[in-house]
């Protein structure tokens, strides 16, 4: 082998060795293997988290919100620590605080931001958009986002209420027409905007530069993009939870409507991004679907069907659909089993995943699912046992498994525990 | 005196029946009919509402109705509520017999609400006093409204994983101020299980409203 063979490769300003690009080439091969149905050499570990790192790194959750140098640190470092197949883009969970408090988002409330600087972000759940707007929606979307949703999701675009009617402008009414965009209150909200854009540039460049750093490390992302199934998109940042259960009765014909036309821009959106970030898994995590929440009727008639179609759209983009199946979806997975076989990789937070197994395993890999009650208040030696369980009902039967925690690792686990995780994996499947 | 089953008319039935069925469209007429226009007693009208939620909480329990279902349930009757209740108070009718007194928050550190809001309601329309203290809710908190409103049972909520250890600060504080004896506490939330409910401390835990509903029953001996 010639000299320049063992040379290393730079990804941005990160020397990768040629033994960084094996240890990463087989940790992403594992990954896709099990995504094909094929086996790999060992049963992968993924590691995904939102504040965890924070925890270990001894810094807080507010630092891993606002702190660039900081949250590259201590995501960089677990990464090295714990040495995962595939890892989720870190800081793409946590590290926006700047990028939120200039765009003055309003959907979250975020530590530094509402909530203390120990605390996780969350989500509040409001009606974003009034059962009456459906029609709006449905006529033009963008027009609808532009003038009525975005100033009602973030500050900075308070003014975009004032923008003219697009549809209709023409000759010279185009030039009459554009007389708002001379409003102070216009020109405010494109100055913030623009703002909050070069912080987001600024948070992108490190996440980006993050990424290369873990690559030339050794470690690959388990996922570029992510995206969202449609009826949670409309429940959770539209309608609100409740609003949206009240239209399964008074909006039905609307709802689906609206569903429909948001698995087409979702997935065009979806693709954009994938191909952008040069990976083909996507993260998909899913709010709406547990067997809980609502019958296995109303799934099959307002859940499944444009979920699956955003689904199949993606795959014959040739990308891999990663849904995080959130809560127990047991009675789901014969419904869910409708997809081409290898084409995807089922997360599974509470469902049996031997059950899934049984039903699934020749469908797609599967991803999960240590209960974050054993993460946070077990003993390494339960986490092993735990481990040692899933290993023999699915890995050892066959089960493309990638070992996770039921919804990554919370933020309050031992690390301990967590090693167990790794430590237990690697003893019992490779 | 609540008026016996046997003698309801048939369209008292079908209001039940309308209610039960979701079928909103023409349970609301129907019900502001009886109030409005034939001037049905509203504690009468009231009475139905409940004896359709019966059948809406076994429908839950039996799998046929999910959550969409209790949040209809409960805008229906909030409907219906914001009707009769003013001639209710018009007419001098005093707050019903309630089985006992629930107090229920989300603990400190979270925020969210959906859950124990349809708790809320299941108690409620199960015959329950409620008192929702709200989310993010601090320990001293609880314990000054504890001792104001003297509950039977205490639910606390959380959906966070950062809610066990919340949980598990509150019910020691009960403890601590020597308050625990006077009620029971319950916990529920996306990812409570009995290793939480061993490391919280708490009596019991519930996966959905009905659970609690059926444990407060229990606790209170209330007949099912």
């Amino acid at each position: 082998m010639s000299e320049s063979t063992y040379a290393p490769t730079m990804l941005g300003a990160h020397a990768q060795t040629p033994e960084a690009k094996a240890a990463y080439d087989a940790r992403y091969e594992r990954i896709l293997a099990c995504a094909r149905l094929e086996q790999p050499d060992r049963m992968p570990v993924a590691m995904q988290s939102f504040f965890w790192p924070a925890t270990h790194g001894g810094i807080t959750y507010q630092e891993l919100m606002y702190d660039y140098h900081k949250a590259k640190k201590v995501c960089f470092d677990v990464v090295a620590e714990f040495e995962p197949d595939g890892v989720y883009p870190l800081l793409m969970g946590t590290n926006m605080g700047r990028a939120l408090e200039k765009l003055e988002f309003k959907q979250l409330q975020w530590p530094g931001h509402g909530v203390g600087p120990m605390q996780p972000f969350q989500y509040l759940d409001r009606e974003y958009m009034k059962a009456e707007e459906y029609d709006d929606f449905l006529f033009d979307p963008t027009g609808f986002y532009l003038h009525t949703y975005l100033p009602r999701v973030a500050g900075a675009f308070e003014g975009f209420d004032k923008l003219p009617d697009f549809p209709g402008l023409h000759y010279f009414r185009l030039v009459n027409g554009i007389r708002p965009f001379a409003l102070p209150e216009v020109r405010a909200s494109f100055e913030k905007i623009v703002a909050a854009a070069e912080e987001t540039n600024v948070f992108f460049a490190n996440h980006l530069d993050w990424v290369n750093q873990i690559n030339a490390a050794g470690f690959p992302l388990i996922n570029g993009g992510n995206s969202i199934a449609p009826y949670d998109f409309i429940a959770d940042y539209f309608r609100g939870a409740t609003g949206m259960m009240k239209d399964l009765f008074r909006h039905k014909e609307k709802l689906k409507q609206v569903l429909d036309k948001a698995a087409v821009f979702i997935a065009r959106m979806t693709i954009t991004n994938a191909r952008a970030a040069n990976h083909p898994i996507v993260f998909i995590p899913i709010h709406w679907a547990p067997d809980a929440f609502m019958s296995p009727k109303q799934f099959e008639e307002f859940w499944w069907p444009s979920f699956r179609r955003l689904m199949m759209t993606l795959i014959e983009a040739d990308l891999i659909p990663m849904p995080l199946w959130e809560a127990d979806c047991t009675k789901r997975l014969e419904v869910i089993k409708d997809i081409p076989p290898g084409k995807c990789i089922y997360w599974f937070e509470r469902t049996d995943m031997v059950k899934a197994f049984e039903v699934l395993g020749d469908r797609v890999a599967l991803r999960g699912n240590l209960s974050p009650s054993l993460m946070t208040t077990g003993q390494p030696h339960e986490v092993d046992a735990a481990v040692k369980r899933l290993v023999d009902e699915v890995w050892r039967k066959g089960g493309k498994l990638i070992l996770d925690g039921a919804f990554g690792i919370p933020d309050e686990t031992p690390a301990p525990n967590v090693r167990a995780m790794f430590d237990a994996a690697r003893k019992y499947a490779g | 005196m609540a008026k016996p089953t046997e003698e309801w008319t048939d369209e008292e039935r079908q209001l039940v029946e309308w209610l039960a069925d979701m079928n909103e469209d023409d349970a609301l007429p129907l019900a502001h009919r009886f109030l409005l226009e034939d001037k049905v007693d509203p504690m009468h009208v009231l009475d139905l509402c409940r004896a359709a939620m019966d059948i809406v909480g076994k429908r839950f329990e039996e799998g046929e109705y999910f959550l969409p279902e209790l949040v209809l349930a409960g805008e229906m009757l909030d409907t219906i509520g914001a009707v009769a209740k003013p001639l209710i108070k018009a007419a001098g009718g005093g707050a019903a017999q309630t089985h006992g007194r629930v107090l229920i928050g989300t603990v400190h550190g979270d925020l969210h609400d959906i859950g124990k809001n349809i708790v809320t309601f299941m108690l409620d329309i199960n015959g329950f006093e409620v008192k929702d203290i709200g989310v993010d809710v601090p320990v001293s908190k609880f314990i000054e409204e504890i001792q104001a409103f003297q509950p039977t049972v205490v639910g606390l909520s959380g959906f966070l994983t950062l809610a066990f250890d919340s949980m598990k600060e509150t019910i020691a504080a009960f403890d601590a101020a020597g308050i625990r004896p006077g009620f029971k506490v319950m916990i529920g939330g996306g990812q409570i299980d009995e290793t939480v409910r061993a490391y919280t401390g708490a009596d019991a835990f519930g996966v959905n409203a009905v659970e609690a509903v059926g444990l407060c029953r229990d606790w209170m001996g209330v007949a099912a």
